[in-house]
């Protein structure tokens, strides 16, 4: 049934693509409809899930002479970011709803966009995989192209090259292991109880691994994704940001990680103080930003990195505060990029913090502040948000294997409520109250629209913050399955 | 010598059927079609060549008889049948694109031409004698220098023409002296005999001579850099239907030939193009030609202005990573080569139908297709599926064309992955290439329209456009339905 998710998506993509362009409602009501479809699919999954079972959904022979099926399965890996996607797919229609421009257009690509990201997140076989990792790759590019702001034809491109060059990393190694493995199967399952030759593996991990996580914001190759998201239109963004990233962590969890245990080990410290100097990194220059979605954009880079550090813990603890932090992540960074990319650019007109400040938002437009305040406090990782329990999972598996680095990240932390912070009296709080007045045409109030979708992200932070274990306990038992036990094993070793 | 005319006549079937087709094409346009306007003629020329051509490939359909003329001038089996069928398709989709354009009065000669040209490649496809094959390739190639020079209003068509001509008789002696020598080192025209008399005799440096001027002279036919000059401008000189013309059938007639005579009359010589596993013999020479074609066509292409010579570049780009297909030296990798060379060709004869379409209201110039999606958004569409699958991108049938090309080329040799640097090199250009291919579809769906006409098209030729598209998809989604024929025709033949 969770095969559905993708296939309503495109379904649903084509439906739109063909209804006639002056059908603007009905265009918005099929997209919306399609995408309650997906979150409710994911629910319908999640509930029917038994934890730590990798559950086949459909395996269909495709390309039998090269070995290639259609293999959709689900674990509680997968039923996690599938969930994530089906929230960030209502929410960011809900943040799109005032598009006028090609309207058609946008929602065909924007579920395009979706339905590439289910079938990434459900998909074990590497060729199917793939097929959907690039297929995500040009609706985003038409997104940031046609319907972004600043600099967008420079960031759609720059954001499709850099998704194009990672994924031409990940194909040759997908085929580099295909033919190792004697050229019989693309069936992550099948391939990866094949033990590939360490001098292989030495090569292959890093290659398939950063090729993925290029797109999941892994320092040095990050610049793509402050550019990329303050260019992409507000819904574009918000998927960016909540989704497309996690492709990419999940990509270099369930290939590059499953596949080359021995090239992960090798590599290990090396992407471990890789994910740290992005922590740091990104924050401290989300800090000097000017532009706001700069501050959330870079902001991203860091929350991304505490992802990557996550997964190199190879704990049981710290890898399931990985999945969770991809979780949470995408609600938050698509909470935040709401509030900046909707509700504040399009009424304000400007990003620079500098002129923000002059506004006094906080008394234009109350319900962005508040809604920016608890986004910015559940992103700077305070308890009964679920940031906090997710990255504080990923410190304490951290600080099991990499001491150092788990302070490092926490400085990282302590940046980020800086740069929040400042981001907060910036954005929303005027020192000046004589320039506020200055400013006299009212802004728009905000739709309704727009509270329903912060308010379904305020409560998932919300609930997942005050009960983890709702998703948790799916998450943990997923490290027993066959596929993934030894990435714990490794951390115990 | 016994011979039995009947049974030649019985398997030169088709190729009887589209010559007098030809015949027939000329006949009627004297007689009956001089006095209809333009655009009628072409479309009942076009029907008169399809239901010729339909006829043909049906009859190769239905009859399933093997045929070897003495000293295998002729050889019918189920692959040469196969990819018969796929020129006459090709040449049926040509001849409606014809309808959209205007550039001579002559219907009648260009329609004979065009099917001589098709009956040239047919007799090639058959031919495994050096002679029968010189032969067959002067036919299709004074064919085609004729189809270049057809447009007598435009300079550039002289010059194309005059330039292809010049380069192709260059080739045509090259190939000669190539064939010649080998006739003189064996004393045999048939290439099953020359493989058999050269066994043992590889070390000759005549021998190596020979091999060197006959890849040169086919490098020249297939456009491969470094003996690509030619290509850009008779690409874009020419009447656009000639040019993919040009670019999809002739193309597909000449790597078949090429792979026929490497695999078959050079069979024990062909070396190793491995890292650090160097053997003299033909697959290092094409590993050469394919790294240049790919490296010079696809940043050749980047430059570009004109659609027409972007496509070009992208076509000698795209033999480069039909070359690995023969690399492989195998019949998987001969399987992968069909493959890609007929799914380029449906995707590339669409791509020129939509730049034939877009150059009666201006020009081939990437500004000329400004605003293209607004203007047709059918044919935008389709334009998009073409250049994403030039592009590679799944589910398109240029992916797993790509994807199929380079599994097999790095199958060679398995344990030592010897191709890996040459499919590195063509993965990593690749990435390269979406960048131009991306630089059309931003001027049809990003950049708006100076000129907001809606842009008519005539019927048969949007038919035609449209059902390429489809192809282009379903050959993606379903590549079983092509690779299960020519591997079935592979093992039968």
């Amino acid at each position: 049934m969770l095969a559905w998710t993708v296939y309503s998506s495109f379904i649903g993509a084509a439906v739109v693509a063909l209804m006639p362009s002056k059908s603007i409602r009905a265009v918005r009501a099929t997209a919306l409809l399609t995408a309650t479809i997906g979150l409710l699919l994911a629910f319908a999954g999640i509930v029917q899930h038994t934890p730590g079972q990798l559950a086949t959904i459909t395996k269909l022979n495709w390309i039998p002479q090269l070995g290639i099926s259609f293999h959709f399965a689900a674990d509680g890996i997968s039923l996690t970011l599938v969930l994530l996607t089906g929230i960030a797919a209502v929410c960011g229609i809900l943040f799109s709803w005032n598009i006028e421009h090609r309207v058609k257009e946008f929602f065909a690509f924007y579920l395009a966009l979706i339905g590439g990201v289910y079938g990434v997140f459900i998909s074990f076989d590497l060729f199917l995989l793939f097929v959907f990792y690039e297929i995500a790759i040009v609706p985003k590019y038409f997104l940031i192209a046609i319907w972004g702001s600043t600099r967008r034809e420079y960031g759609a491109m720059k954001l499709a090259l850099y998704s194009f060059i990672g994924s031409a990393m990940v194909l040759v190694g997908i085929i580099s292991a295909y033919v190792v493995a004697g050229g019989k199967t693309f069936d992550l399952i099948e391939l990866a109880q094949f033990p590939f030759p360490e001098a292989f593996q030495f090569w292959a991990f890093p290659l398939v691994f950063i090729g993925f996580a290029i797109l999941a914001g892994l320092w040095p190759f990050h610049t793509w994704a402050p550019t990329g998201h303050v260019a992409a239109p507000t819904a574009a963004s918000m998927l960016l940001a909540g989704v497309v990233m996690k492709l990419g962590a999940y990509g270099a969890l369930r290939v590059a990680m499953t596949l080359f245990p021995l090239g992960l080990a090798a590599w290990r410290d090396v992407i471990a103080l890789l994910a740290v100097i992005g922590i740091v990194y990104g924050a401290t220059v989300a800090l000097v930003q000017r532009d706001f979605k700069f501050v959330i954009g870079y902001s991203s880079v860091s929350h991304m990195g505490f992802v990557l550090l996550g997964l190199m813990t190879l704990s049981q603890i710290g890898l399931s505060g990985a999945v969770l932090q991809m979780f949470s992540h995408g609600i938050i960074a698509g909470l935040l990029f709401g509030v900046v990319g909707r509700m504040v650019y399009e009424r304000a007109h400007t990003r620079e913090l500098a002129l923000l400040q002059g506004m006094n938002l906080s008394k234009a437009i109350p319900f962005a502040a508040v809604t920016f305040i608890i986004g910015g406090v559940a992103s700077m990782g305070l308890p009964g948000f679920s940031g906090f329990i997710a990255e504080l999972q990923v410190l304490i598996g951290a600080w099991q294997t990499f001491p150092g680095f788990a302070i490092l990240a926490g400085v990282g932390i302590l940046i980020g409520v800086a740069y929040t912070l400042r981001a907060i009296i910036k954005g929303f709080f005027s020192e000046n109250e004589i320039v506020s007045t200055a400013h006299s045409e009212p802004l728009a109030p905000i739709s309704m629209p727009e509270r329903l979708g912060a308010a379904i992200l305020i409560v998932t932070t919300l609930v997942v913050g005050i009960y983890p274990r709702l998703l948790l306990d799916i998450i943990s038992p997923s490290w027993n399955s066959e596929l993934m036990q030894h990435l714990v094993k490794g951390g115990a070793q | 010598m016994n011979f039995d005319y009947a049974q030649l006549f019985s398997a030169a079937i088709p190729e009887t059927v589209v010559v007098i087709t030809a015949f027939l094409a000329l006949l009627v346009d004297f007689i009956f079609l001089r006095n209809l306007p333009a655009r009628t003629r072409t479309s009942l020329l076009a029907t008169v060549t399809a239901v010729g051509c339909l006829s043909a490939i049906a009859w190769m359909g239905v009859s399933h008889s093997t045929y070897r003329l003495d000293d295998a001038i002729f050889v019918v089996n189920p692959m040469t049948q196969l990819v018969k069928q796929i020129i006459l398709a090709l040449t049926i989709f040509t001849a409606f694109i014809s309808v959209q354009t205007n550039f001579t009065r002559h219907l009648g000669e260009y329609f004979i031409l065009l099917l001589l040209a098709s009956a040239g490649m047919m007799f090639l496809v058959s031919a495994e004698n050096i002679l029968a094959i010189f032969l067959a390739l002067e036919l299709l190639s004074l064919s085609l220098y004729v189809l270049t020079a057809f447009n007598k209003q435009s300079v550039f068509s002289a010059e194309a023409a005059l330039k292809y001509f010049l380069f192709g008789g260059m080739s045509a002696a090259f190939t000669l002296f190539g064939l010649s020598l080998i006739y003189g080192v064996t004393g045999e025209m048939n290439l099953t005999a020359i493989a058999a008399k050269l066994a043992g005799k590889t070390t000759d440096p005549l021998f190596y001579v020979a091999l060197v001027m006959t890849v040169i002279g086919f490098g020249f036919k297939v456009a491969a850099a470094p003996f690509h000059m030619w290509a850009p401008d008779a690409y874009q000189g020419s009447p656009t239907p000639v040019t993919s013309f040009i670019a999809a059938g002739s193309k597909v007639a000449s790597f078949f030939i090429l792979a026929k005579i490497l695999f078959t009359g050079f069979a024990g010589a062909e070396g190793d193009a491995g890292w650090h596993h160097y053997i003299s013999g033909w697959t290092p020479v094409l590993a050469i030609l394919a790294a240049l074609s790919v490296i010079i066509g696809n940043l050749a292409a980047i430059s570009q202005k004109s659609v027409k010579r972007l496509l070009a570049y992208s076509a000698i780009a795209h033999g480069g990573y039909a070359l690995l297909g023969i690399l492989t030296a195998d019949q998987k990798g001969f399987a992968s080569l069909i493959y890609y060379v007929t799914t380029y060709a449906l995707t590339v004869i669409g791509a020129f139908g939509v730049v034939a379409v877009v150059e009666n209201y201006g020009g081939d110039k990437l500004s000329d297709f400004a605003g293209l999606s607004r203007r047709a958004p059918i044919l935008s569409a389709c334009m998009m599926v073409f250049m994403l699958s030039l592009a590679g991108i799944p589910p398109l049938a240029g992916f797993f064309g790509k994807f199929y090309v380079f599994t097999s080329a790095i199958q060679l040799g398995a344990k030592s992955l010897g191709l890996l640097w040459l499919v590195i090199l063509a993965i990593a250009m690749s990435a390269v290439s979406l960048y131009y291919y991306l630089q059309v579809l931003k001027q049809i769906y990003v950049v708006d329209a100076s000129d907001k006409t809606t842009v008519s098209v005539a019927l048969p030729t949007q038919f035609v456009i449209v059902a390429l598209a489809i192809a282009v998809v379903v050959l993606g989604c379903v590549p079983n339905l092509l690779v299960g024929k020519i591997l079935a025709a592979l093992s039968l033949g």
